[in-house]
């Protein structure tokens, strides 16, 4: 776990608001979700959150790709978090191929910019050790796998994701190419 | 490691390969004052800075190689033996300077060796009276502190030189310019301490009167000629930058020119805008700003050419020929992107030229040619692209072999070869493995390693050619683009969506209808017809398994004639937009592996379209999978089989006049041997190959090893064992369907088919195998425990030729024919542990096996599975990752499969343990 940060630079989180108090070691997390279940990322990873738009799919891809968008003159590649969650695309669009996101965040790794395209973006928490927890084994390994921990909120539970074992998975078909 | 430090080792990188080039000219040219006093003084500034960073290993080397420098100053003839010293000292240097930067200290170690031996060397003559004496009065000519300031200039003292001696002098000669080095230059060699005393002497005096002026201008020091001032102001007005800050830069750049192509793009349709003159002006900044920015990435193609000088010398040593390499051209620039490309590739070819185009001295005199090969390097300037040439004066290529090699290899029939152009015919070199000189001997000729060199030009757009004439020499012309961040495209649209092909692989746009120009289609595969030739077609989104649309877009459309090398073929699209210029942005990392696209980019109305890779596309279409793809499976599943079951097959002649063939995908080399080579050893016929003995085996009984001329051989490898299969005659290399009709009672034998309406015999090779090593078949290599495997393919063929190779790897095998007695043998036989299944079978394929193999009891469920694919596409990759197929290998890639298995029984092994 990082330490705290609670002033993270390069946070950008449109139209997302801070609470919480300053008690001791806290971590800030964007929160977003994928159906019903709620996810948080680190705030340091997030370097934007947007609307994803004019999409270009890229035939041959691996299929967590959605495809690719200009995000203010930078090519940037986008990624389904439902279907890297091995969850089925959202109702709305799951009968085209056309998949039409609602927001997606900015995710930077090894000098790359990935946009992980979620349902939906809700506020930045800041969030201590007393509401940690492990993650329960009985999960998903797709989803054991990629989270660090769970947090116990009010009445709903924050699965934290790793960045970097979201934007980890290898090209499917670099093996067999 | 701390600046100052770095920048030593850029520097003194630099000046060694300065040192390297121009101490081979000296050695051409001993008497050159000016190259020698480069040398000395870039030596000398190494030294310099070394003992001031506190080098001491550096200093003592570079210090022993400046004193017997200091010797040739004094005119101790520069013989090839002392250069040679040097040339190792600097490599010494290098390997040092390597570790230094890596480690970022100075290691550890002596260098007596080299030190003793330069010394012997610098004492070892006449004029030895005074050792240490030649050391030292360089370092008054050019003391450290001003020439540590001249670091920017270093080609000053050359320009200078050159200056001298052309300026019109006093004296109607040109030598005798400046009087001082007038005297000294031509009679330095005989005339040592005159030369060591007046050499400074007109620097020094040069250097009064414009040290004025350029103080003045840019504030640095420096020595020039009043003709020269300019020049060498300039020189001094360079800076240091980093690649990073240009790329930096670059990347910054090529966002503004999108932006100001969104923009132009949004004022084209709102006509009322205030903005369109400031707009218009910023649209010309920005072209400018991007000019000026490409211009800082060029470099002078020189700096790709620094190495050549010595990699000649050395080859010219080594292969006792008189090699000149001529250089035109050094100072013309290109992007340094495309610079790196190209570097190793040119070195490769200068040195093709020097082993294979040039002749033996002695074979020259013979054929009345100067003694002196040359080499002849030039780039320019054409169009947006840049020209180089690398022109040997040599014996030119040898056509005829080439034509029978050619045939021989199967890349074309004796017909098409006689057909063919010389230019033509010449081409066959770029073909990988193709060697003439293999036919005879072992040792590797020219074409090993074209390929690489056309591939690694072909990667960057560019074009390789060749002209030879018998006799008078071989000429390979390269263009390349001047860059490759920014290159013209032509915009398609394709399915629902829009592509960038770049423009250099298109040769021309073909609208095709119902009508008259109409694509039709030979066994599913399409063509065109184009001027009276027929031009294979590849749909773009077919190419892209975008397939719904399919046969409707076939109807009308346009085609792209593309050409990739020697390959020509059309690429048809739905529409064609406009052509634009399009900044060239890298895939993803997640996406590079997909071979159909080379970038990406945004056009001006803000959309990111895929750039598609012409070479991606022409391997595609090479290996026809588009072709068998979509329609043919539509239409019918026994056509589907036809395209898959194709097999390319060597046909040779083996025992009284009878053909038969081999899978050429199971034949490592073709040879022919002379017969003389062969020996004899315990009843056995062995030849020495590749510096092991090979084991000889006639591929009939009727068939005796020849005992005069040559023999042919299709030579067999696996691991580091080789077998030599005795034929009467290669005959021709086929692809053919393959229809095994009658099952041959012979064990050498798999069957008969019918090839080009002849029967042929298709042999056994694991018959063959056991004949040369008895323990081939044994599976020595896994002792401890044999694996059962099963393996499911509907062709006879296929499992007779994939068992031996499976019993081989020590694999225990049993077959199947078809999905359904997969699952029975699967039910009855609980050892099986792992499955390897031809994924495309009539009937029930190969998923359909493994997917009633996960519904069922979990211990099928479980097993292991290897698809065994002709295509790997990516909705095969993505069937078999539903499916937990452990890996997919292509049909014919026995190792691939070998080590899938290996690699499958290792993880099994882990997960126990």
């Amino acid at each position: 776990m990082q330490a705290a940060n609670a002033n993270a630079t390069g946070a950008q989180a449109n139209g997302a608001t801070t609470n919480g108090v300053e008690t001791g070691a806290t971590d800030d997390f964007v929160t977003v979700f994928v159906g019903e279940t709620l996810f948080g990322l680190a705030i340091e990873r997030v370097h934007d959150v947007f609307v994803p738009s004019g999409v270009t799919p890229v035939p041959l891809a691996p299929a967590e790709i959605v495809g690719l968008l200009n995000l203010r003159g930078r090519v940037v590649t986008a990624m389904s978090l439902r279907r890297r969650l091995g969850l089925p695309d959202a109702p709305d669009e799951a009968d085209g191929s056309k998949a039409n996101p609602k927001m997606a965040i900015g995710l930077e790794q090894a000098g790359e910019t990935f946009a992980l395209v979620v349902d939906g973006v809700g506020e930045v928490l800041k969030l201590g050790a007393d509401s940690r927890e492990a993650v329960p084994i009985n999960l998903d390994p797709r989803f054991r796998n990629l989270a660090i921990c769970v947090h116990r909120l009010d009445g709903r539970l924050l699965v934290i994701l790793d960045v970097d074992a979201l934007l980890g998975f290898t090209p499917a078909g670099a093996k067999a190419a | 490691m701390d600046d100052l430090l770095r920048e030593f080792l850029t520097e003194s990188g630099e000046h060694l390969d300065t040192v390297d080039a121009e101490l081979v000219r000296f050695e051409q040219d001993p008497n050159n004052e000016t190259i020698l006093r480069n040398i000395f003084r870039l030596v000398h500034t190494i030294k310099g800075t070394c003992g001031f960073l506190g080098l001491p290993r550096l200093e003592a080397l570079a210090h022993a190689a400046e004193t017997l420098m200091g010797r040739f100053r004094d005119g101790l003839p520069a013989t090839s033996a002392s250069v040679t010293l040097i040339l190792l000292t600097l490599d010494r240097l290098k390997e040092i300077l390597a570790d230094l930067e890596a480690t970022g200290t100075e290691p550890s170690g002596s260098d007596d060796d080299l030190i003793s031996a330069l010394e012997r060397m610098a004492e070892g003559t006449p004029e030895a009276s005074q050792p240490a004496a030649p050391a030292r009065p360089p370092e008054p000519v050019l003391p450290d502190p001003v020439v540590r300031e001249l670091k920017p200039g270093e080609v000053s003292l050359d320009d200078l030189e050159a200056a001298f001696l052309a300026a019109p002098g006093p004296d109607e000669s040109d030598f005798a310019a400046p009087p001082p080095v007038a005297a000294a230059a031509p009679v330095s060699a005989p005339a040592p301490k005159a030369d060591s005393q007046s050499a400074p002497a007109p620097v020094e005096t040069a250097e009064v009167e414009p040290a004025r002026a350029e103080k003045a201008e840019g504030g640095t020091e420096g020595e020039a000629t009043p003709g020269e001032t300019t020049a060498a102001a300039k020189n001094n007005q360079t800076i240091r930058v980093s690649v990073d800050t240009l790329e930096h830069l670059m990347t910054m750049v090529s966002e503004l020119v999108l932006t100001r192509n969104q923009l132009l793009e949004i004022a084209r349709r709102h006509e009322d805008s205030s903005y369109k003159v400031p707009l218009q002006r910023l649209s010309h900044v920005t072209a400018e700003l991007q000019d000026g920015v490409m211009k800082t990435r060029m470099q002078p193609i020189g700096n790709a050419w620094q190495k050549l000088p010595r990699v000649v010398r050395d080859l010219s040593a080594e292969l006792g020929k008189q090699i000149d390499l001529v250089m035109v051209g050094a100072e013309t620039e290109l992007d340094r992107q495309v610079l790196e490309v190209i570097k190793d590739p040119l070195t490769h070819m200068v040195r093709n030229s020097a082993d294979h185009g040039l002749e033996s001295t002695a074979d020259r005199v013979a054929a009345g040619k100067p003694a002196r090969g040359t080499i002849r390097l030039a780039a320019y300037h054409e169009g947006g692209t840049i020209t180089i040439e690398i022109a040997d004066d040599g014996k030119g290529l040898n056509l005829a072999a080439i034509r029978q090699k050619a045939v021989q290899r199967g890349l074309a029939s004796q017909a098409d070869v006689d057909r063919m152009t010389d230019a033509q015919v010449a081409k066959f070199i770029f073909d990988a493995g193709f060697s003439t000189a293999a036919a005879v001997t072992s040792v590797s000729g020219r074409g090993v390693g074209m390929d690489v060199v056309k591939t690694n030009i072909e990667t960057i757009g560019g074009l390789i050619d060749i002209a030879t004439t018998a006799g008078r020499g071989t000429t390979f012309t390269i263009k390349i683009p001047l860059t490759l961040a920014i290159v013209a495209a032509l915009i398609v649209r394709a399915g629902e969506h829009r592509f960038a092909l770049p423009q250099v692989a298109v040769l021309e746009l073909v609208r095709v209808d119902a009508g008259a120009q109409r694509v039709e289609r030979i066994n599913g595969a399409p063509v065109l017809r184009l001027r009276e030739r027929l031009l294979p077609i590849v749909s773009l989104t077919g190419l892209l398994g975008q397939n719904a649309a399919g046969t409707e877009t076939e109807q009308a459309g346009f085609v792209v004639v593309a050409q990739v090398g020697r390959e020509r073929f059309g690429i048809l699209v739905d529409e064609v937009f406009h052509t634009e210029e399009i900044v060239v942005k890298p895939m993803s990392v997640k996406l590079r592996h997909i071979p159909m696209f080379a970038g990406n980019t945004i056009l001006g109305d803000g959309a990111v379209v895929l750039i598609v890779d012409p070479n991606g596309v022409a391997r595609q279409v090479a290996q026809g999978v588009q072709g068998s793809g979509g329609h043919a499976d539509a239409d019918d599943d026994e056509a589907n089989e036809v395209a898959d079951s194709k097999t390319t097959l060597l046909v040779f002649k083996g025992g009284q006049g009878s053909f038969k063939a081999v899978p050429l995908s199971l034949v490592t080399r073709l040879e022919e041997i002379e017969c003389a080579k062969v020996e004899q050893l315990g009843g056995r016929a062995l030849i020495q190959y590749r510096g092991r003995l090979m084991p000889l085996v006639p591929a009939d009984p009727a068939i005796t090893i020849k005992s005069e001329g040559t023999q042919a051989l299709v030579v067999f490898s696996d691991g580091d064992r080789a077998m030599g299969l005795v034929v009467d005659e290669i005959v021709d290399i086929v692809e053919e369907r393959l229809d095994i009709e009658i099952a041959a009672d012979r064990s050498d034998l798999i069957g008969s088919a019918v090839l080009r309406g002849r029967a042929t015999d298709i042999i056994n090779i694991a018959h063959f195998l056991p004949l040369a090593y008895d323990d081939w078949a044994r599976g020595l290599k896994r002792p401890e425990q044999l694996t059962k495997v099963l393996l499911v393919d509907d062709s006879a063929f296929f499992r007779d030729m994939l068992t031996p190779v499976l019993k081989a790897a020590g694999y225990q095998v049993v077959t199947a024919a078809s999905a359904e007695a997969a699952l029975n043998t699967l039910q009855s036989d609980p050892v099986i542990e792992v499955v390897v299944t031809d994924l495309e079978m009539p009937g029930r394929s190969g998923f359909d096996l493994v997917a009633a193999m996960r519904r069922a009891e979990p211990r099928l469920a479980a097993l292991p599975v290897i698809g065994l694919t002709g295509a790997i596409g990516a909705d095969a990759v993505e069937r078999a990752r539903i499916l937990a197929i452990a890996d997919l290998v292509a049909k014919f890639d026995r190792a691939g499969l070998i080590s899938a298995l290996a690699e499958l029984s290792a993880e099994t092994v882990s997960k126990a343990a």
